[in-house]
């Protein structure tokens, strides 16, 4: 019974520096508010709630601003298993302001129908802590704990509708593969703590560093933690899930499942491969390459057929997550990994802020036409010229039209492959610009819709849009047209991102 | 006993498991076979504690435990909840967006 020793050891509490946890406090004790005040307050007065929301959101972007200020650059607690470095506090920030205007986007719309709207606030909050969370955590079990917190929510957010039978499904569906995911991604896990002999990142990290061996339950459990993660962003072929849940979910937490969810994947995704398996390469980057490659085309080939404009969308995110993905098919080869990162983080800032826009105007669009087919935007800058030229704008930022946002994301994403002086980066550098291409052909049709057809009903009268909704359609217009015209502003949080303990090559 | 006695039943209750989640129709039976799957990890990180000797695995398997047990109160939540509007828990007929 050797290893009960160390149960008998000296226990010392561990120190931990409320400073560098403040932005996880303030949300935490937000929506405890939350769901108080939902107890104690009339059915009238519910939309306090999405205003407590989205104070505590911004209160909690107060102390990741003044971390970011502050004098120490990497607070490091619980022996390295829960760090605020630069990467942790870009990605924090994007999860909150993706939540701030995933709670304005949310406001009118679910004031409609008889539903729980307290709920609603207090389980987007709870994600969004998950997600938090999870750009912090340097430890498997952390990890997995910050992946059920935030993923745990979102199953119920889908089906949030609970009297519709689309919402449930989604729902339905969202959680099967979602939990099955987690399942799989655990026992690459357990192999991994075999292995290693430690869950924090850096120790599985150093133990191939410093041996140079690698077995073969080494790389099991390397693909197995991939597949997993594969899920959770989506990445072809473990997609299904994708179109069927933003279909059915209601519409705003579509907005924050193809947006939020979608980007803690990939933070946890990147934490692991650049300080858990480093040396790793060998196995995940044709790993990655096949999926990021696959994950372009698939998505954008069944986008080309969609009618429906949130399915149509729903397939376009799954093909923007190919071009994350791009760079880190790289990102193991001697001085790729810094470029790779950059690209990555670039590319989930501009995604964030673009695709939040393009929901803004689903929403907006559908409080008239009550349709979800592309059809039903025909003729809108005759009637709502500012709405046509928004869509526009996020629509050729989708498509990686200079001067905005989305292209100069791309464009660093492909320089990242060009520097690597790789085959396999030019090769996938060519799938990424023929699909780019591909990629404009349904977002052309939209813009068509917008610009040349009539419009199907004859009915003219202009959109009203709620001020909530003006307000987010400001921000991502804004940060949109910033991030493009102004490619430094972007690239500068991009720059900051270095994750602490990582093995860089 | 040998460890990898240990690791060969969990990898079996793995390949279990895993059958089940694809050939299963009933929600209520591809739940369970996701528990296998989460047992199978719990028995991995049991074994390779023991053998290495660290605490770590104990403590990672008490938080999947708890983790497990929350998920399963959400699935079965929501296959009631398609159970009243639809009758049944088979996920053959969870069929309303195609495409």
């Amino acid at each position: 019974m050797q290893h009960l020793n160390i149960l008998a050891a000296q226990w010392v509490a561990p120190t931990i520096d409320y400073f560098g946890l403040a932005p996880e406090l303030v949300l935490a004790g937000g929506l405890c508010i939350v769901l108080l005040v939902d107890l104690f307050i009339d059915e009238r007065k519910k939309w306090l709630l999405s205003v407590i929301s989205s104070f505590t959101l911004l209160a909690a972007m107060v102390p990741v601003l003044m971390l970011g200020l502050s004098e120490t650059s990497v607070r490091s607690m619980f022996d390295g298993r829960y760090v605020v470095d630069n990467f942790s506090l870009v990605v924090k920030s994007l999860f909150l302001l993706a939540g701030y205007v995933v709670v304005l986007l949310s406001s009118s719309h679910i004031e409609q129908g008889e539903y729980w709207r307290g709920e609603y606030w207090f389980l987007l909050l709870t994600s969004l802590l998950g997600m938090l969370m999870m750009a912090s955590s340097r430890d498997l079990v952390s990890i997995f704990v910050a992946l059920e917190f935030l993923s745990i929510p979102a199953y119920m957010l889908a089906a949030w509708r609970k009297r519709d039978p689309k919402s449930n499904e989604a729902g339905v569906k969202y959680f099967m593969l979602g939990v099955f995911a987690s399942a799989v991604m655990l026992y690459g896990m357990s192999l991994m703590y075999g292995v290693a002999n430690s869950t924090l990142l850096t120790d599985i990290g150093a133990k191939v560093a410093a041996t140079g061996e690698f077995s073969a339950v080494h790389a099991l459990a390397v693909v197995f933690v991939i597949v997993g993660f594969a899920f959770k962003v989506s990445a072809v072929p473990f997609h299904t899930w994708a179109p069927d849940t933003y279909e059915g979910a209601p519409t705003p937490v579509t907005a924050f499942l193809s947006v939020a969810s979608k980007a803690a994947g990939f933070v946890a995704l990147v934490v692991l491969l650049y300080t858990a398996f480093p040396l790793a390469q060998d196995v995940w980057q044709p790993l990655i390459w096949v999926l990021s490659a696959l994950t372009m085309t698939v998505g954008n080939v069944l986008a080309l057929k969609q009618h429906n404009i949130v399915r149509m969308i729903a397939y376009s995110s799954i093909s923007q997550g190919g071009f994350v993905l791009m760079p880190l098919a790289v990102a193991g080869l001697v001085g790729s990994g810094s470029t790779a990162l950059r690209a990555v983080v670039l590319y989930m800032i501009v995604y964030a802020a673009t695709n939040l826009g393009v929901f803004a105007i689903i929403l907006a669009v559908s409080n008239k036409t009550r349709s979800g087919e592309i059809s039903s935007y025909g003729g809108l800058f005759s009637y709502a010229p500012t709405l046509g030229v928004l869509m526009t704008i996020f629509l050729a930022s989708l498509a990686g039209i200079p001067p905005l946002g989305g292209w100069i994301a791309k464009f660093v994403a492909f320089q990242s492959l060009i520097q690597s002086q790789s085959n396999w980066g030019y090769a996938l550098a060519l799938v990424g610009a023929v699909n780019s291409v591909i990629a404009f052909g349904y977002y052309g049709n939209v813009m068509r819709e917008i610009w040349m057809r009539p419009v199907p009903d004859g009915d003219v009268t202009t959109i009203s849009v709620p001020g909530s909704l003006r307000l987010a359609l400001a921000i991502t217009a804004g940060a949109t047209l910033l991030f493009g015209v102004l490619p430094g502003v972007g690239l500068h949080f991009a720059d900051l991102a270095e994750i602490a303990g990582a093995i860089t090559r | 006993m040998y460890v990898n006695q240990f690791l060969f039943l969990a990898s079996v209750l793995f390949c279990i498991g895993v059958y089940g989640v694809i050939a299963r129709k009933n929600a209520v039976l591809i739940l369970m076979s996701i528990e296998l799957i989460l047992n199978s990890v719990n028995i991995n990180l049991l074994t390779f504690a023991l053998r290495n000797g660290s605490t770590d695995g104990h403590t990672f398997a008490l938080y999947i435990i708890a983790v497990a047990a929350a998920e399963v109160g959400v699935g079965l939540g929501l296959v009631l909840l398609v159970y009243r509007n639809k009758k049944t828990i088979s996920v053959d007929d969870l069929s309303e967006m195609r495409g």
